[in-house]
């Protein structure tokens, strides 16, 4: 498993930079904003823990169609979905999940406090956000991955993908910035949301993979 | 160990491809899979890798030993060649080889039996079309796996090459290999039984 977790993370860095297309499109989200609302600079640091989120959940989203997209193309799904005895596929969709993580949704986090001055955010704040992408980010991954199971053998799934994605990962998202705000927030309390969102990814990184390998199996063609 | 398909059929969507297919091989026995483009030939090969569902009948391994079912027990060559074009080929290989387990030849080895010898350091996305057929025809011989499946194997092969295939199945066959080949070209292996499909 070790050898798919590091030639996924080889392929993920080598192949078309993808994690850059991550960091500039939230970068890019980041960015626009301040000149869509304005210089007020409270109400950046206001809306700049949500804005944070989008722009995460909206990154997160640009690559997961092609998840299994090229494994298709090239013949290697096959073989995946044959090593199932000796690797448990969904296993397999896990490891892949991860190394798709690391390699384009771990850039973000480590660009987001960085991106939080640019909103004036407070250092609590930032690193309230940050932690909070650190931990739920995972979840869209591996929701993500039973999206792209299920248009795998599509021409253009990237959009039914994220419809697909989108209504699920709302809660993590609501999670995410409830916890963020409530670092900063005096009355709003940041633990209860922030272990919810903790639930979220530990339960999504079990049923996603499953459910992107029942997929796999019977989208097979 | 024995691979046995009893009035096997296999449909593509709600369409029967093909139905009534029997056949029995045991260790060194090879089958030949001809027939007419779109006769059954790569879904029957699909469907005996558990990549598709038995539609009708059954598919079977018998005294398998450590292998459970047919597709443990089984390496694929598809039309496609399951490698990366931006990994180089031996990290193509070393991959397959650690995922798949049961190692064989060392990556260099295989590609030497194939032809190859000395372009392990190159992407595999800079090969020519042989070439890329030889690599992953490379990865049946980095593990091990009693049963090869392959789906017309000497396509973009020029004539070594092919001379050079024949002699790894025939080395397979030997060695108590079982092999199924759908090809619409003389494969060069002495002594394999012959399946003919038609289009229903």
């Amino acid at each position: 498993m070790l050898a798919l977790y590091l030639r996924d993370l080889k392929l993920g860095i080598r192949a078309g930079g993808g994690a850059l297309t991550g960091v500039l499109f939230f970068l890019a989200v980041i960015v626009t904003i301040p000149f869509g609302v304005g210089p007020d600079l409270n109400l950046l640091a206001r809306i700049g823990p949500a804005i944070l989120w989008i722009g995460a959940l909206l990154a997160c989203l640009l690559g997961l169609d092609r998840l299994f997209q090229a494994e298709r193309e090239d013949g290697s799904l096959d073989l995946l979905i044959m090593a199932d005895e000796r690797h448990m596929l969904a296993l397999s969709i896990f490891v892949k999940c991860l190394a798709h993580w690391t390699a384009s949704v771990l850039p973000l986090v480590v660009a987001a406090p960085l991106l939080g001055l640019f909103m004036n955010m407070e250092p609590a704040g930032i690193g309230a956000s940050t932690l909070t992408l650190l931990v739920g980010t995972p979840a869209i991954v591996f929701v993500g991955a039973a999206g792209a199971a299920v248009a795998v053998a599509l021409p253009r799934g990237g959009l039914l993908v994220s419809v697909l994605v989108l209504p699920i990962v709302i809660p993590v998202l609501i999670f995410g910035v409830s916890a963020s705000y409530g670092a900063v927030a005096e009355p709003d309390p940041f633990l209860q949301p922030f272990l919810m969102l903790s639930a979220l990814s530990l339960f999504l990184a079990i049923l996603g993979p499953v459910a992107a390998a029942v997929a796999l199996r019977f989208g097979a063609d | 160990m024995r691979l046995i398909a009893d009035r096997l059929g296999g449909d593509r969507g709600s369409e029967i491809v093909f139905s009534d297919i029997s056949f029995s091989l045991a260790q060194g026995d090879g089958l030949v899979v001809t027939g007419a483009n779109g006769s059954g030939k790569s879904t029957l090969l699909r469907v005996m890798a558990g990549l598709l569902p038995v539609a009708r009948g059954s598919i079977r391994l018998e005294d398998g030993g450590e292998f459970e079912d047919v597709a443990a027990a089984c390496h694929y060559l598809g039309h496609e060649n399951g490698m990366k074009t931006a990994l180089t080929v031996t990290e193509n290989l070393l991959f397959w080889q650690d995922f798949l387990g049961a190692p064989r030849l060392a990556p260099d080895e295989a590609l030497e039996a194939v032809g190859l010898d000395g372009i392990g350091h190159l992407p595999f996305g800079y090969l020519s079309t042989g070439q890329r057929r030889r690599s992953s025809i490379a990865r049946l011989l980095v593990s091990h796996r009693p049963i090869w499946l392959l789906d017309e194997p000497t396509a973009g092969l020029d004539k070594a090459s092919e001379r050079r295939l024949a002699g790894l199945m025939t080395a397979h066959l030997a060695e108590g290999g079982i092999l199924v080949a759908a090809t619409h070209l003389p494969l060069g292996v002495e002594g394999m039984q012959a399946l003919e499909m038609e289009v229903l």
